[in-house]
């Protein structure tokens, strides 16, 4: 989980990534934030997001992305 | 048969009374028979083009529906008899198979959609390098495109990826997937819906709602206004403008950014507002394709609001699938390893958004105007994201007057003229002289003649302009209302305010509506893409 804050907040660093639950839906994330945060994802949890996972509700909170994260390499 | 056309208001009319009168069950029959008399309506020979599309769409869903199905049922009757790397080598060998004929299935809907758009603009490329080299050139095929084949196409192709990906179920009655694809209201100009959205309410069928038709009547009423009365009037100074490119430079090519601006905006949202009203009427609710574009404060903020359906189509099909594809990351570690992580981790997703925006342009028509729009819209986005360190900080610096309102207003004008500006390439049509007439702006010193504009030289004497810019305050005043709460619930539960207002729209759309003599009802510029 801290290895994705620290991503994250290299991303966005004026936002508190921990309590915020509508990154997607709160236009906090775009498009582009998105693609490269999951670049870095892939690096760092050494998984492989395909696209049809992401989705807003995949990616609205740090808990939401874990889970994804954590489904995603057991399968 | 055009939305602005008394056939049109005919056919809407006894659609909507026959609608009503059927059984729910049998309502989609009645959709499907309309969307296909519209169509024919539409065009000669319009038909058999979507019914390639939709043909094909429907063997290649339900392959892999099936395929899908068949390797649910297999893994679970052999759960104890496979190990788990021969579970994973079978799925992995079922997948591969639903991804060729998924291939193949958008091969036929997206081959059909390039040969009938873009073989006279690959066939005027390939005579530009064979006159290079002194060769004779090909003939230029004459092809009429069919209306509104870029919408149906990408939504139907949307569908297909959606089924591959297992987020919806292929549909098993051909005509029951032909109402889909070809459902009339959106048929010739969006919003492009998704499969999951859309294709539940159309089959399930809608008891009469007096609110749901009042609410789309007066969806419908706005559209007409806003096409008729601002687009349309609007319409004949812009095509003085940019027939006599010679003659209106410097100062007019800003009135054209601006003229073209409130045009297109009217003239697009406005027919949505008839697609969507008209979709309302029936019980449909269609995706919203706007929200304010004109107060976004930055271009990506812009193509968040403007042509949504179209944008999160290119975001959802096209960009994240090619972000995330193998190739892409390897490019990625590759860069990142060559050339460092930050300026590594950047290339991939800005390669993939250049193609995205290249082929965003490319949908929009088949001609270097548009993909130098796209690409140009890409530049901006990339610069100003590269630029992003450098807003924040003057954000922290200034907080006070990046907080207030009047800076706001500076950010939403600055992007609405950045965005006109790249857009004239529409109007021009041609890449070099955009750029030309873009560059009178500042060499070209006749801003003395703005006088002689409201005497009549566009074409429009000083009370077309009147009606244009009240037309105008009232658009911006009503979506600034609807932004807080939708005006048509404001005026449910008054009658009389209701039928007074509903009144006088109508009477403006009848009285300062551009007809007559020197006026036609313009064709939707949307419905040539």
């Amino acid at each position: 989980m801290k290895a994705l804050i620290k991503i994250l907040n290299e991303l966005h660093p004026e936002v508190n990534f921990e309590a915020e639950t509508a990154l997607v839906d709160g236009g906090i994330l775009d498009s582009l934030d998105i693609v490269t945060l999951i670049t870095e994802i892939n690096q760092e949890y050494d998984v492989s997001i395909p696209a049809q996972e992401i989705t807003p509700e995949n990616f609205n909170s740090v808990g939401a992305i874990m889970r994804l994260i954590k489904k995603i390499d057991e399968a | 048969m055009l939305f602005t056309s008394y056939e049109f208001l005919l056919f809407a009319g006894m659609l909507l009374v026959l609608y009503y009168t059927l059984p729910k069950k049998t309502q989609w029959m009645l959709l499907t028979l309309a969307s296909y008399i519209f169509y024919d309506l539409s065009g000669p020979g319009y038909l058999i083009f979507i019914l390639i599309t939709t043909t094909s769409a429907y063997l290649t869903a339900l392959f892999i529906d099936r395929n899908t199905e068949t390797e649910v049922r297999f893994l679970e009757a052999n759960r104890d008899k496979l190990t788990k790397d021969q579970r994973k080598k079978y799925r992995e060998g079922q997948k591969k198979r639903r991804f060729f004929v998924l291939i193949a299935g958008l091969v036929v809907g997206f081959g059909l959609l390039a040969v009938m758009k873009y073989t006279a603009f690959a066939v005027t490329n390939i005579n530009f390098v064979l006159h290079k080299f002194g060769a004779e050139g090909l003939n230029i095929p004459n092809i009429l495109l069919p209306l509104g084949i870029s919408f149906y196409t990408f939504q139907t192709m949307g569908y297909l990826i959606d089924v591959y990906r297992g987020t919806v179920r292929a549909e098993r009655n051909p005509a029951k997937l032909a109402l889909f694809v070809s459902f009339f209201p959106q048929l010739i100009q969006g919003p492009i819906s998704r499969f999951g959205d859309l294709h539940g309410q159309l089959i399930s069928g809608h008891d009469f709602d007096s609110k749901n038709l009042v609410r789309g009547l007066w969806r419908m009423l706005w559209g007409y206004f806003k096409k008729l009365v601002i687009a349309d009037r609007i319409l004949v100074a812009v095509n003085e403008l940019i027939d006599k490119p010679a003659e209106y430079r410097g100062v007019y090519v800003v009135l054209l950014i601006l003229f073209y601006s409130i045009q297109i905006y009217a003239d697009f949202t406005g027919g949505i507002d008839i697609t969507i009203g008209l979709a309302e009427a029936l019980g449909i609710r269609l995706a919203e394709n706007f929200n304010r574009p004109f107060s976004s404060k930055s271009t990506k903020e812009y193509w968040r609001r403007w042509h949504i359906t179209m944008g999160t189509w290119f975001t959802d099909y096209v960009f994240y699938p090619l972000s995330v594809s193998r190739p892409m990351q390897r490019l990625s570690k590759f860069c990142r390893r060559k050339l460092g992580n930050s300026l590594g981790k950047r290339i991939p997703v800005y390669l993939a958004s250049i193609i995205t925006w290249f082929l965003t342009g490319l949908w929009h028509g088949a001609g270097w105007n548009f993909i130098v729009w796209g690409l140009l819209n890409c530049l901006v986005i990339l610069v100003s994201q590269e630029l992003q360190p450098l807003y924040d900080g003057f954000h922290k610096a200034a907080p006070r007057l990046t907080a207030s309102r009047g800076y706001s207003a500076f950010m939403a004008a600055r992007t609405f003229w950045l965005m006109g500006a790249i857009r004239i390439l529409d109007c021009y049509r041609n890449v070099p002289l955009t750029f030309r007439m873009f560059g009178s702006i500042f060499t070209t010193p006749n801003w003395g003649e703005l006088a002689g504009v409201a005497t009549g030289a566009l074409g429009l004497g000083i009370h077309d302009y009147v009606v244009v810019l009240s037309g105008c305050l009232l658009v911006w005043a009503v979506s600034r209302l609807n932004g807080k709460k939708d005006i048509r619930e404001r005026l449910r539960g008054r009658p009389v305010a209701s039928f007074a207002a509903f009144s006088l729209l109508f009477l403006s759309v009848v009285v300062f509506g551009a007809y007559g003599f020197g006026y036609d009802a313009k064709q939707f510029i949307y419905n040539q893409f």
